[in-house]
């Protein structure tokens, strides 16, 4: 019990020590055009990970869910059509829950 | 200020704002995205409980890691009846990427010019750092100039925040009383916003589409075989890559 107090304030600690390490990065070490560029690339890499890994991931294994894949392939749709962001959202959480609700997948 | 070079998805983001105010539209992506992955506090809140976590514990980690995937990380390890030494190392390990994150914003947050706003940002700053996570960065950095930038972030954060610990308490009392996200589509909420706001970036450049490929193909891959959360990290080594390769051939 109280060792997953301890535990958890740890994990709490040393997650907000690691974003603030990253917003107290003086501007002189931002100035440097590579560490600028890399620093505009990381989230590209990361979010387009993320984004990957849970359309077709769960845990350890793929999981190509149907109506999970037919959601992204519904988002891309719209923003192949530049939808603007939220409706992107509406459209891919709205047709995944419509082909569950109808039992399709 | 060279805000041009610090943020290239400018023009892209600009065609596609067109209808909007240039004020509204930060705040409407920014507290939209907040409802949309907020309301998923419910199943953090619930999947903590019966992982054996108190309510309370799975409240404060809400409140004060405030990052998913770490909270995630440590609730797994509980539950798994793992050493809370490797759970912990783990669930920070995790929270590395907001650090590469606030690299970036640092950038866009800071404001410039007098000493009386950098005054406030020296205050507001440790504040700030707590909502450094994937979602707010993807909406902060999806903005075509830095003002509005700095309005996404703070509706973004704001309303994660908030509606984040509202849901992961209702999840940590309530659990069991309620229905699966999935039923309405939330586990697609995640994985689509992510996509719709690196879309401008991705229309900016033949690297940037080069990295987001590279960073997928590198999480994809490596998914199966080593410890949850790491190969989102990883992924970072596509964006390395890309620096040093766009930079040898003379494109930016």
């Amino acid at each position: 019990m109280t060792a997953i107090w301890v535990a958890v304030l740890v994990t709490a600690g040393g997650c907000y020590a690691l974003k603030l390490a990253g917003v107290t990065v003086p501007q002189r070490v931002l100035d440097r055009p590579r560490v600028r560029r890399f620093a505009e690339l990381v989230p590209v890499a990361l979010l387009a990970a993320l984004s990957a890994a849970q359309a077709v991931t769960s845990g350890h294994s793929f999981d190509l869910d149907p109506a999970r894949l037919a959601g992204m392939g519904a988002a891309l749709v719209a923003l192949a059509v530049r939808a603007p962001f939220l409706v992107v959202i509406v459209v891919a959480a709205g047709t995944a829950a419509g082909l569950r609700a109808a039992g399709v997948a | 200020m060279t805000y041009g070079a610090g943020m290239p998805a400018s023009a892209a983001s600009q065609t596609q704002a067109a209808p909007d105010t240039p004020s509204a539209r930060p705040v409407r992506d920014g507290v939209g995205l907040g409802l949309a992955v907020g309301v998923s506090g419910v199943a953090f809140g619930a999947a903590a409980v019966s992982s054996g976590l108190t309510a309370w514990q799975a409240c404060v980690l809400s409140a004060l890691a405030f990052t998913g995937a770490s909270q995630y990380a440590l609730a797994g390890v509980i539950a798994a009846g793992g050493s809370l030494l490797a759970g912990t190392a783990g669930a920070i390990l995790l929270g590395s990427r907001n650090t590469l994150y606030g690299l970036r914003l640092a950038d866009v947050l800071r404001p410039g010019g007098d000493s009386t706003s950098a005054r406030r940002w020296q205050f507001l700053r440790p504040l700030a750092a707590l909502g450094v996570i994937d979602e707010t960065t993807a909406v902060t950095l999806a903005q075509p100039d830095r003002r509005s930038a700095r309005r996404g972030f703070a509706a973004s954060f704001i309303t994660l925040y908030l509606l984040w610990n509202v849901t992961t308490l209702a999840g940590a009392f309530g659990a069991g009383h309620l229905g699966s996200p999935d039923e309405f589509g939330l586990d697609v909420v995640g994985p689509a916003a992510f996509l719709a706001l690196i879309w401008p970036r991705l229309r900016a450049g033949r690297t940037e589409r080069a990295v987001a490929l590279g960073g997928a193909g590198i999480a994809l891959g490596t998914t199966t075989w080593l410890p949850a959360g790491v190969p989102i990290i990883l992924a970072a080594a596509a964006a390395l890559v890309g620096t040093l390769l766009a930079r040898e051939s003379g494109q930016r």
